[in-house]
């Protein structure tokens, strides 16, 4: 018939046109900023800092070794370690770095940071509305913006987070393991020749 | 002399001048375009309906069209021509003033414009149909011959040959 | 009570006439009539922008603009107040003043086109007794202007779309008028007042409208593929496609000279519109007689949306035509079935009314139409397609 073709497709954009209204799988728009799509597990944005327990000072993982820094390849993290101790997840005094500076608009979100990191102190936020109307300012985040909990971890990469909360306690419990069984061992030492040679008073007098 | 066509004269008179006196091409059709709608007007301005819009459709639509595809299709984007004034022309001024005043004279005294003006014809559309069809029939099929002579001469130059493309 | 609200613009006139004094009464009695029809097709261009592109979107499944205002209608104030603050530039080696009356030129002639179209009952705004003559000559204006902007900006991706454009409106026009000389044949008349007024009858129920004859139903489908081609509007806009010649004639133009550039071809779209409604659909009459209660002004805009409707379905659904498709077209078929509709058309005048002369007229203009698009179809000869590819 003439004209076949364009009749038939005057039928489909029409059924286009009004299957655009009845059914909703028809338009597959995402209208920003109202629904987001939500991001799969493995997204990363920029870095941010870990911190366990409530406080973001004392919990703070990341000790300041700055292999972070010299491993980053534009060169966007600063740090400067601190001259006093604090202590850390196991008690011992350790340094913390006293300024940590990342340079969002120089970042590339390699993740090498991430990679190098021995303490498992730096991991990649998955956070993209960032937007600033300072250029220089606004995008320098300091260690206080950095800083999110290990709950927050939780919530956006939860297998990671929980594999890395599962190594930690692992070396933890290492760590006490050891630190008990030495424990054990030297009262025992002592202990022992007290016993086999004569009662030796507190005071150290023999009699 | 109504006003009207005072100013509708001023604007042909002034179109075909500047045709005549541009420098660049474009704006000579373009003026010349200006001189046939100022006819047109007139023509309206007489009450001539069916011969005024014609004229636009014909004159502005078609003439005009062909004048500047021709120039489209052969001058480069020119160079302004200087103007073409020659050192005779106050000689020329005078032949042309003599030549206005002899047609004045003729037209002025010519039978035609002696009669006392009659009533305006009603002459709609319909009155000039018949009379194509009724009067003037043999002159309107001698002219579509014409035109058809025409446009098959048009297509036969244009047309690219086959022994031109092997 | 439904007379009043059908001439209620023509008594607002008259009350607001009787205002003025006598001196001043045939310049108050033109700006009365002019003013209400440069405010309501202006108004209509924004609305078609925005209808438009949502109709468009929804088309491609997507949402139109739907952030300015309720539902994105607010976008041609946006759009207005872009064009209207962006800089004006004017290339250097330009022709400047022929550069400036180009889009004045087309905004002109497109609204000089109302004039003669019969927007209600009692309602034009000039009564000619050649009306569709002089609407037909104004059309003709428009190519100039299109020549006018694409020569002025110096500029050969502009030269080479004025060319074209002009070519494809040239060959276009031939078509558009043979296919209103059939209404003019049976109506008699060049008025459009009075094509308007035979059309305005009922026998029972259905209209008399030019639609519903043989010739009328030929003649409107040449009418609107023609109208589409002089508007420069999909499938038929390679003129001015954006992807292949940028922009084309109006390439060089920015800021509010490119609204008018598009003021004015939507203005002609609705021009021709409105012409194609005269002529075939009956103008401000209502479709049944029982609706004609509703009123002619009314009737009329509700064609007007139907038909711009399908100006929008048809863009969103054909790929554009090439140009030797385009002149293919118009000279081998639309011409050859024009002139078959005349002749038909004569013949429907002259026989005797019922289903006889339906079947004639039809079989007259149907088999033609199916032999001339099988002779062109096996004409077209597809070249052997070697595809290479990289090794």
């Amino acid at each position: 018939m003439v004209g076949e073709g364009i009749l038939k497709g005057m039928v489909e954009t029409a059924r286009n046109f009004l299957g655009s209204y009845v059914e909703k799988e028809r338009l597959t728009t995402v209208q920003y900023p109202e629904e987001r799509i939500p991001q799969v597990e493995a997204a990363r944005n920029f870095p941010f800092l870990v911190y366990d327990g409530p406080n973001w000072q004392q919990g703070m993982r990341c000790v300041g070794c700055q292999i972070c820094e010299k491993e980053c390849p534009p060169k966007c993290i600063f740090i400067e370690k601190s001259k006093d101790k604090k202590p850390d997840a196991v008690g011992k005094p350790q340094f913390y770095p006293a300024v940590f500076n990342i340079d969002i608009s120089v970042c590339m979100s390699c993740q090498i940071c991430v990679e190098v990191c021995p303490f498992d102190a730096i991991k990649m936020d998955v956070e993209y509305d960032l937007p600033t109307d300072d250029r220089f300012g606004g995008l320098l985040l300091n260690k206080q913006k950095l800083s999110k909990s290990n709950e927050y971890y939780h919530e956006i990469h939860p297998t990671e987070a929980s594999a890395v909360d599962g190594a930690l306690a692992e070396e933890r419990a290492k760590v006490k393991a050891a630190a008990d069984a030495k424990a054990a061992a030297a009262p025992a030492k002592p202990l022992a020749p007290a016993t086999a040679a004569s009662p030796v008073s507190p005071t150290g007098e023999t009699k | 002399m109504t006003l009207t066509f005072l100013i509708l004269a001023a604007i042909t008179v002034a179109g075909t001048a500047a045709a005549m006196g541009m420098r660049n091409a474009v704006h000579c059709v373009l003026a010349l375009t200006v001189g046939f709608a100022g006819v047109a007007a007139l023509y309206l301005q007489l009450d001539a309906q069916f011969v005024g819009l014609t004229q636009i459709m014909v004159y502005v639509g078609a003439v005009a069209i062909l004048a500047v595809f021709a120039i489209m299709m052969t001058h480069t984007p020119a160079p302004e021509q200087p103007p073409a004034f020659s050192s005779h022309w106050i000689l020329g001024g005078l032949v042309a003033a003599a030549v206005f005043a002899v047609l004045a004279w003729a037209i002025g005294s010519s039978a035609v414009s002696m009669q006392p003006l009659p009533a305006e014809p009603a002459v709609g559309v319909q009155q000039i149909g018949a009379a194509l069809m009724d009067r003037y029939v043999l002159p309107l099929e001698i002219m579509g011959l014409l035109l058809t002579a025409a446009l098959i001469g048009a297509v036969v130059i244009a047309m690219d040959r086959k022994e031109d493309r092997q | 009570m439904t007379q009043e609200a059908d001439q209620i613009f023509v008594l607002a006139k008259h009350w607001l006439m009787g205002y003025v004094p006598a001196v001043a009464q045939p310049i108050a009695s033109a700006v009365l009539s002019i003013v209400p029809v440069l405010i309501a097709f202006p108004l209509l261009f924004a609305i078609t922008t925005v209808l438009e592109r949502k109709g468009l979107g929804r088309i491609q499944n997507r949402y139109g603009p739907n952030r300015t205002g309720p539902a994105g209608f607010f976008q041609p104030i946006a759009d207005g107040i872009k064009s209207l603050t962006k800089e004006d530039i004017v290339p250097l080696t330009a022709d400047q003043a022929v550069h400036f009356l180009a889009p004045v030129l087309l905004v002109v002639a497109a609204f000089l086109a109302y004039a003669v179209l019969p927007i209600g009952r009692n309602m034009v705004i000039v009564n000619l007794n050649a009306g569709v003559l002089f609407f037909f000559a104004v059309g003709s204006v428009v190519e100039l202007s299109v020549f006018m902007a694409g020569w002025s900006s110096r500029s050969k991706y502009s030269l080479l779309g004025a060319m074209r454009a002009i070519a494809q409106m040239i060959s276009y026009e031939v078509p558009l008028v043979l296919a209103s000389v059939v209404v003019i044949m049976e109506a008699g008349s060049l008025s459009t007042v009075s094509i308007v007024e035979r059309q305005a009858g009922y026998t029972g129920i259905w209209p008399h409208w030019y639609l519903f004859t043989p010739w009328g139903l030929v003649g409107f489908f040449l009418f609107m593929v023609a109208a589409t081609a002089e508007s420069n509007r999909s499938p038929f806009d390679l003129p001015e496609g954006e992807s292949e010649i940028i922009a084309g004639y109006y390439i060089e133009y920015s800021g509010f000279k490119f609204a008018l550039f598009f003021l004015g071809e939507y203005l002609g779209m609705f021009a021709t519109s409105g012409m194609a409604i005269t002529l075939f659909l009956g103008g401000w009459a209502a479709p049944f007689s029982f609706l004609t209660w509703i009123p002619s002004y009314i009737w009329f805009f509700v064609k007007l949306l139907t038909l711009i409707g399908f100006f929008i379905w048809i863009r969103g659904t054909l790929p554009r035509l090439r140009m030797d498709q385009l002149m293919n077209l118009a000279w081998e078929f639309i011409l050859p079935m024009a002139l078959l509709n005349m002749l038909i058309a004569g013949i429907w005048h002259f026989m005797q009314p019922g289903v006889v002369r339906w079947l004639v007229c039809l079989a007259i203009v149907a088999v033609p139409c199916i032999l001339l698009r099988q002779g062109l179809k096996r004409r077209k000869k597809f070249q052997v397609r070697t595809y290479r590819y990289a090794d």
